[in-house]
């Protein structure tokens, strides 16, 4: 068999462990032309796009109409990436002006999206007016927009008139029993409602919502948060529901749950997935659907490819200090794009040349998958040197294909209340993320880390710097195997925690 | 007496846009009710528009001066059932 590394073109037989559902470069690669087209350099939607293209979202929605239990709208907190975090509101205006700068001085931005820190439809004004100057002003750049689905289907109309082509809903649940559990309360009609109630008409909305969208061949994303033990059993279903009604991709997410964030789950000590849980899930809904496996789960002011913000760079008192250009920026832009392009191009000949059967290199014999982690920023190739890295892309290499499988994070949120002691160095802790891998390929690595990962049974490798990385990870693989390394089971190795 | 605002609010607008009487004023360092104005949405809305979409407990009072959203009402859990609920949830 040969080993695949771009261009899947095969359809998974029964989920992921079979080959081909996704997991590698494209995993875009089942949809329409149509569909692939739109998406394929926009970073949230495409893993491979993700390596080179850049998106920012603007803080224009502040109020929301539901409350979540992973949700605290009273924290603001600069160190933090997740959802419903921001440090600085802005008026359409403003957002206008601050994707204009970001376009102009990162031309590798290819989209602007609205997440929040609330949900951008239940504030209609300042998120349509946003969206209706930038059509206007930045024509190249996608927009796309990210809400609850509750107030979805009052704004699909105005959505469709707004050029826009992508939404993303956050559903949790299709069953109002499991949903009690996650939204304790929606603002509906003019009164706070609550428990299962709540929950059927935010499930109803949503759906209805995701229906009308399709209807008008606006893409849908499904955004789910995995929460151990409330919707873990459950997001299967989701999944083959919103496939069965046309969503074109389903991204599920790990529950963010730590006392210091302040939301309920978090106060409560509800959990979150294990890497292994979440990965385990993700497999199951794949043979559903089309997975995503690259979402931060950014910020709702954002800015710069993912898994890097630099918002503080273009605060609004540093913007009105800039001088731009803004035909000329739109120029470059368009002339950056062209090169990513024809660098993913000769990326994609190059790999196609290194396919190499590895039935042969092994007589035949069986090898065990091994996971692998990454050190990357950007641009699809292994450049980043060990200690550098804020996040690890995790990647799977077996017999049958390479295929990426997640990041882990190792510059932890707020970390307030770490379970492990303050005792454990950042070191240590960032092995402690990497359990379960056999490997880590970076472009360097010290002295130090590289002694304690082989005490960990993770083996450094900087001998693939500047690689593409599926090539890298497959080569490291056919090293594994060829030591005979893979023919013992996997060693015994500390259970990855999220 | 009218409803009033309280500097746990954290400006998130929702309440501006809902109030019947227009009473709601964006001011720093936080919004602000027209005591003039407001109306408790008596004769408009069953419930205080407000308090009913507020996500910060505590952060409105009503009329006689106590909180429209006590605790335990951000989550639907009362405080007597704490404990319970949150051993059960971490059994998960």
């Amino acid at each position: 068999m040969e080993l695949k590394v771009l261009g899947q073109d095969t359809q998974p037989a029964g989920g992921c462990s079979s080959g081909g559902c996704g997991g590698s470069s494209d995993q875009l690669g089942h949809l329409p032309e149509a569909i692939r087209d739109k998406v394929k350099n926009h970073p949230c939607y495409s893993e491979e796009a993700h390596h080179y293209y850049a998106r920012m979202h603007v803080a224009v929605a502040p109020a929301c109409n539901i409350q979540c239990h992973y949700c605290n709208r009273k924290y603001d907190c600069a160190n933090e990436s997740r959802p419903g975090v921001v440090s600085e509101l802005l008026t359409p205006d403003q957002a206008v002006e601050k994707v204009m700068a970001v376009a102009a001085n990162i031309p590798q931005m290819t989209v602007l999206g609205i997440a929040g820190p609330g949900d951008p439809l239940a504030n209609p004004e300042r998120t349509m007016e946003t969206f209706r100057q930038l059509s206007a002003k930045a024509p190249d750049i996608r927009l796309c927009v990210s809400t609850n689905g509750l107030a979805l289907p009052a704004q699909v109309e105005e959505l469709s008139r707004h050029n826009i082509d992508h939404v993303t809903i956050t559903i949790n649940c299709v069953d109002p029993e499991v949903g009690a559990k996650i939204y304790p309360w929606i603002f509906w009609n003019n009164r706070r409602i609550r428990g299962r109630k709540a929950a059927r008409i935010l499930i109803e909305q949503q759906q209805k919502g995701l229906e009308m969208l399709v209807a008008k061949g606006i893409l849908v994303k499904v955004n789910s948060v995995l929460i151990p033990g409330v919707n873990d059993g459950h997001l299967r279903e989701v999944s083959r529901v919103v496939k069965a009604k046309g969503a074109f991709l389903h991204n599920v997410m790990p529950l963010i749950a730590e006392a210091g964030h302040g939301t309920f789950f978090g106060v409560m000590g509800q959990r979150g997935p294990t890497h292994t849980e979440l990965q385990a899930l993700q497999d199951e809904c794949a043979g559903d659907m089309n997975m995503m496996r690259h979402c931060r789960q950014c910020r709702a002011d954002a800015v710069g490819l993912l898994g890097e913000d630099r918002g503080a760079e273009f605060t609004m008192d540093k913007i009105e200090g800039m001088d731009i250009d803004y035909a000329a920026a739109m120029e470059q832009r368009a002339a950056v794009h062209a090169a990513i392009e024809e660098n993913r191009e000769q990326q994609r000949l190059k790999a196609a040349g290194v396919h190499v059967p590895l039935t042969a290199l092994q007589g035949g014999r069986e090898t065990r998958p091994v996971l692998m982690a990454v050190a990357t920023s950007g641009g699809g190739v292994i450049n980043q040197h060990f200690g550098h890295a804020r996040e690890f892309l995790i990647y799977e290499a077996s017999r049958q294909d390479v295929r990426f499988i997640g990041h882990r994070k190792v510059d932890a949120y707020c970390s307030g209340d770490d379970t492990c002691g303050e005792a454990e160095t950042a070191l240590q802790r960032t092995i402690r993320t990497l359990a379960g891998c056999e490997a880590v390929l970076c472009s360097r690595i010290g002295f130090e880390p590289w002694g304690l990962l082989e005490e960990a049974g993770i083996q450094p490798d900087g001998e693939h710097a500047m690689e593409p990385i599926e090539e890298a990870v497959a080569a490291v693989y056919r090293e594994m195997a060829q030591a005979g390394r893979l023919d013992a089971p996997a060693p015994r190795l500390t259970r990855a925690t999220a | 007496m009218a409803y009033s605002i309280l500097e746990s609010c954290v400006n998130c607008w929702a309440c501006e846009p809902l109030c019947p009487s227009r009473a709601i004023q964006a001011a720093l360092p936080h919004f602000l009710i027209d005591a003039g104005k407001c109306t408790g949405c008596e004769g408009e809305y069953a419930d205080p528009q407000c308090a009913s979409i507020c996500p910060v407990e505590g952060a409105i009072l009503n009329e006689l001066g106590e909180p429209a959203n006590p605790p335990g009402s951000l989550t639907g859990i009362p405080p007597e059932r704490m404990a319970a609920a949150m051993a059960e949830i971490q059994a998960r």
